[in-house]
């Protein structure tokens, strides 16, 4: 994304501001709309799972695997890292960099954690003969769920880039509009998250 | 509207008060359905309207909470964007379900 | 055979790939092959001889300036039509010439028709319409909402060049390799590895993944240009109507392209790495490709004619000279259309066996959003209706169109009805009616645009005579290529017949292709009359002195033509919904503003082209196998994409002085000009009240 410069001198105070403003509006609205589109994907891979939650192929079904606990604490971990991003947003917000800092590092072991046990979980669930070519179930468990871990992924990566933007130029109107993206992300991959614990985890265990 | 009041999503509202509300509603909402199943309370059909009622509970605090959505006017957009997005959601969803069951009912005899 | 062990085990150098999957020796596409090389090489040396690269990497293909970005769409979509249109000749010529009881007559083999039918189908919406219009929009929609450029200059750029790299995958598959075989839509599990083993396949999924995605950002970007660059004053209810089906069409886009990436991506997955999705045994169910696909399709079919619909409205009351009749009821029709056109798709197979119940639902949604697309005809008629109408050539489109759509709106109610369609599904009178709703209602749509708005993207006025023959042509065309095919499919003809074994079809295939024969010359005729216009574009007829060549009502019309490139040199504020004829009415039009101000603009990248373009190796490496080419471009995309995001130079100012140069001739060439509404006092008295809230 192009990303409004840092300074021009020529450019009296107010002119500056306007600008800045109406380009935070912009990109946030803009990347609202990306947000929506990348609900319909989900919404899309979770009607898929809908529609062949019963195709076991008398092959392994997901009550024998799922582990309850397990799940409820990659739950913990995501849900913990939407409120510490908000306490990083804070942070920002009263540019105050370290406080910042610290909160996006927690934020990032979090999310770290979270994809390691999904992770874990994945390579479990194949070694007990649930992979993603054993039934149309399968299929579209695995399909799901990894597509939220990519976007968790996605967000990691994006959050280290960030740290050295902020490095680098500090809080100009540009990072602020990255980290308030990468905000929304984050909080809307927790979203997903609580229909797939929901809907998935919870639906499949019964 | 400047960034540093509010954006769509709007995070810079936020407020400690806000977030620490916002996770304890959440925590609430997510050990209900997870101790409805784990401990097998009640019946089948009561525990899937609670995880339902719970997940639609709390996404809505998730929205409220830590994306500050409020629907106020400068909001307008947000949330008529929020509700037309829900909308094709749940068209694309149950809609397959329901054809989806239909036909089976009817293709897939004795299934 | 080397193929097949290929197939099984792909080179690690050069995947599935061997000199036999060149078609050096077959007799339709060597010739065609050796060609577009030959072509190709002549042009590079041309624009080598003519020391033209500088210019055109500097002015065209890194500028992120949205006009300029259209008229590259709008050239793709030029050519594709061309080939898209050939597909269409080789079939009418084909089925003219297959009258037989086995297979083998006509001149073409089946797995070589089968590749015809299926690229014309995917060319034709996703290469041509969806281009053309895109490109349209890109031009007009920012002039008419008073924008400097789009919401996200540098992401349009990118969704071009995704599209454009759909567009060189599909070309390529002619010469390397083959295409899909499966219809359009690539209905599984005949899509399925199983049965489509080829690469023909994966050509056809890469090709419609990069471009969806390019689509998707076109829609996020138009979307928050129109919700966040519209000019002072002008409200949601003051926006012009073609802005409001560009709106619209892109709330569309928005939501249901995600759809497509999906259901295209787990088809990859079962291709590439055995997932059950669509597959016929462990557990995939092939229906759920055919219930995304169309859950994706039908919108996709309301995206592509909102946007027609908008264009024949702007067309409609401009050359009526008059306000357009029912502004709000029309505004409130598309919106209508917007929602119901997600409550239709199973209309695409009723015959799947969903039983009476959904088949109901879906069939009165059916009929339910023919309403209103009727209010919009009537729209048009009375916007008409008591106006002084001038016909001109996009007016002439816009008459082909209300009589062509009609026709085919009405077989969609037919097939509406799901006992009907029972009858008719697979039968020729399908496609005999979608043709006549996309030919009839987003074509010609298109082209009544392309011919009003001309001038505007290039300073030029197409040519009259030409242009009215090039409709004349089209119109009947269509009606002799399409009648005979839809009393074959009442007949019982199924569609994609490779041979034909009924005599009694023998006479309406001729007929059909008298038809095709009459669009090709309309076609011709608007090539010639693209090139001829180009040729004179300085000369009196053609030039566009003014800006406003046809005195037009909205703000587009309020700039040079081409318009500068920051657009306007001063953003009126707007207080009517026909800002420009309010101006004009009020005398305030054309004149100097007080004083002008620096304008913001951001600068060309380079990251468009690279990245955009870098998407061609991945795609032909996973239609390919080649996987070391996969991890390469990847690598390298992410590495733009850093590069790029650390980049902090992006925007400049124009200074005063030069936009008050600019401004100054382009306000002498409009002095002392005298309007339509002027010379015609009394017909447009009525009109001048302003009926809005």
């Amino acid at each position: 994304m192009t990303a409004l410069t840092n300074d021009h001198d020529l450019h009296d105070h107010d002119d500056h501001h306007h600008h800045e403003a109406e380009a935070a509006d912009r990109y946030m609205f803009g990347f609202w709309l990306y947000i929506i589109s990348d609900c319909l994907l989900f919404a899309t891979l979770f009607a898929t799972y809908a529609v062949m939650g019963q195709n076991f192929n008398n092959e392994i079904t997901p009550y024998e695997l799922f582990d309850l606990g397990f799940v409820a604490v990659e739950t913990a971990l995501l849900l913990l890292s939407s409120f510490t991003f908000g306490m990083a947003m804070l942070g920002a917000n009263a540019e105050n960099m370290a406080k910042m800092k610290f909160w996006l590092i927690v934020t990032a072991l979090l999310g770290l954690s979270f994809l390691g046990m999904e992770i874990y979980e994945f390579v479990h669930f194949s070694h007990e003969g649930a992979t993603p070519q054993t039934s149309g179930y399968w299929t579209s468990f695995y399909s799901l769920v990894a597509t939220h871990g990519l976007h968790v992924t996605a967000g990691l990566i994006w959050m280290f880039f960030l740290f050295i933007h902020f490095n680098r130029d500090g809080f100009t109107n540009a990072n602020k509009i990255r980290l308030a993206c990468l905000s929304l992300f984050w909080h809307f991959l927790d979203i997903i998250w609580i229909c797939v614990f929901s809907f998935v985890y919870l639906r499949g265990a019964m | 509207m400047s960034s540093s009041e509010t954006g769509p999503g709007g995070q810079a509202h936020g407020s400690v008060k806000e977030y620490v509300t916002g996770l304890i509603l959440s925590i609430v909402l997510t050990v209900i359905p997870f101790y409805l199943v784990m401990t097998g309370t009640g019946s089948d059909a009561f525990v899937v309207i609670t995880i339902v009622v719970a997940a639609i509970a709390q996404i809505m605090v998730q929205m409220v909470f830590f994306l500050h959505m409020n629907g106020s006017s400068e909001q307008t957009w947000l949330t008529a964007s929020a509700i037309y997005s829900v909308f094709i959601v749940l068209f694309v969803v149950v809609g397959s379900l329901w054809i989806f069951e239909h036909l089976n009912h009817n293709m897939l005899m004795g299934h | 055979m080397v193929q097949t062990d290929l197939i099984k085990d792909p080179h690690v150098l050069t995947g599935k790939l061997h000199w036999g999957v060149i078609p050096f020796h077959d007799p339709v596409v060597a010739p065609v092959m050796f060609a577009a090389i030959f072509g190709g090489l002549l042009l590079v040396a041309f624009v080598t001889y003519k020391k033209m690269w500088g210019y055109l990497w500097n002015e065209w293909f890194t500028s992120v300036d949205h006009k300029k970005i259209g008229i590259m769409y709008c050239i793709a979509a030029l050519v594709m039509l061309v080939r898209g249109f050939s597909d269409a000749i080789l079939m009418r010529t084909h089925q003219a010439l297959s009258l037989s009881d086995e297979f083998g007559e006509g001149f073409l083999p089946p797995e070589h028709y089968d590749q015809i039918f299926t690229a014309h189908g995917v060319i034709m919406i996703f290469f041509v319409a969806t281009p053309l219009m895109v490109g349209i929009m890109n031009v007009v929609m920012p002039l008419q909402i008073g924008a400097r450029d789009v919401a996200f200059p540098f992401l349009n750029s990118l969704s071009f060049y995704l599209f454009l790299v759909g567009v060189l995958l599909i070309n390529l598959s002619l010469f390397v390799g083959e295409f899909a075989a499966t219809g359009w839509l690539a209905y599984t599990p005949l899509s399925g590895i199983e049965f489509s083993p080829g690469v023909g396949v994966d050509y056809w999924i890469w090709a419609l993944q990069i471009s969806g995605i390019g689509t998707t950002l076109t829609a996020v970007n138009f979307v928050a240009t129109i919700l966040k660059m519209r000019a002072p004053g002008m409200t949601m209810w003051k926006m012009p109507v073609f802005t409001w089906t560009t709106f619209c069409a892109n709330i569309i886009a928005l939501v249901i392209f995600p759809i497509l990436t999906v259901a295209i991506a787990q088809l990859t997955l079962d291709r590439y790495f055995d997932f059950n999705f669509f597959t016929n045994d462990d557990g995939g169910n092939q229906m759920m490709w055919v219930n995304l696909v169309w859950a994706w399709g039908h919108p996709e079919v309301y995206f592509l004619v909102l946007p027609a619909f908008g264009m024949i409205s702007e067309v409609t009351a401009t050359f009526s000279r008059k306000r357009l009749f029912g502004y709000v009821s029309l505004v409130w029709a598309t919106i209508a259309i917007t929602i119901l056109s997600f409550l239709v798709w199973l209309h695409h197979f009723f015959t799947m066996g969903s039983g009476a119940s959904v088949n109901a639902f879906f069939g009165i949604m059916t009929m339910i959003i023919g309403i209103p697309t009727g209010v919009k005809l009537y729209n048009w008629i009375f916007t008409m209706y008591k106006g002084r109408v001038e016909l001109s050539a996009s007016m002439w489109w816009v008459i082909a169109m209300l009589v062509t759509f009609t026709v085919g709106g009405m077989t969609g109610v037919m097939l509406s009805i799901p006992a009907n369609d029972f009858v008719l599904h697979n039968s020729m009178f399908v496609p005999a009616h979608f043709h006549n709703v996309l030919i009839g209602g987003a074509v010609y749509g298109f082209f009544a645009g392309f011919t009003y708005w001309f001038p505007k993207a290039t300073g030029a006025k197409l040519n009259e005579t030409l242009g009215k023959w090039s409709v004349a042509l089209w119109f009947f065309g269509y009606f002799f290529a399409w009648v005979p095919l839809y009393y074959t499919g009442f007949d019982g003809m199924t569609r994609r017949l490779q041979y034909i074994d009924n005599p009694e079809w023998q006479l309406p295939m001729y007929v059909a292709l008298i038809g095709v024969a009459m669009l090709a010359a309309g076609i011709a005729a608007q090539i010639a009359n693209i090139v001829i216009t180009i040729y004179k574009r300085n000369e009196p007829g053609y030039k566009d002195v003014t800006g406003d060549p046809w005195d037009g009502h909205t703000l587009e019309w309020y700039t040079t033509s081409p318009p500068q490139f920051y657009n306007f040199g001063d953003v009126p504020y707007i207080n009517d919904r026909d800002p420009l004829l309010d101006m004009k009415q009020k005398g305030t039009a054309y004149k100097r503003p007080e004083k002008y101000e620096r304008i913001h603009m951001p600068k060309n990248s380079w990251a468009g082209p690279v990245i955009g373009l870098l998407t061609l190796p991945l795609g032909f490496g996973f239609v390919w196998h080649i996987w070391w080419m996969v991890y390469v471009s990847v690598a390298a995309i992410f590495a733009a994409w850093v590069k790029l995001n650390f980049e902090r130079d992006k925007d400049y100012y124009v200074e005063v002085p030069e936009v008050e140069e600019i401004e100054g001739q382009f306000l002498k060439s409009n002095e002392g000009r005298h309007y339509y509404f002027e010379q015609h006092a009394k017909h447009y008295k009525k009109w001048k009240p302003s009926d809005q809230k």
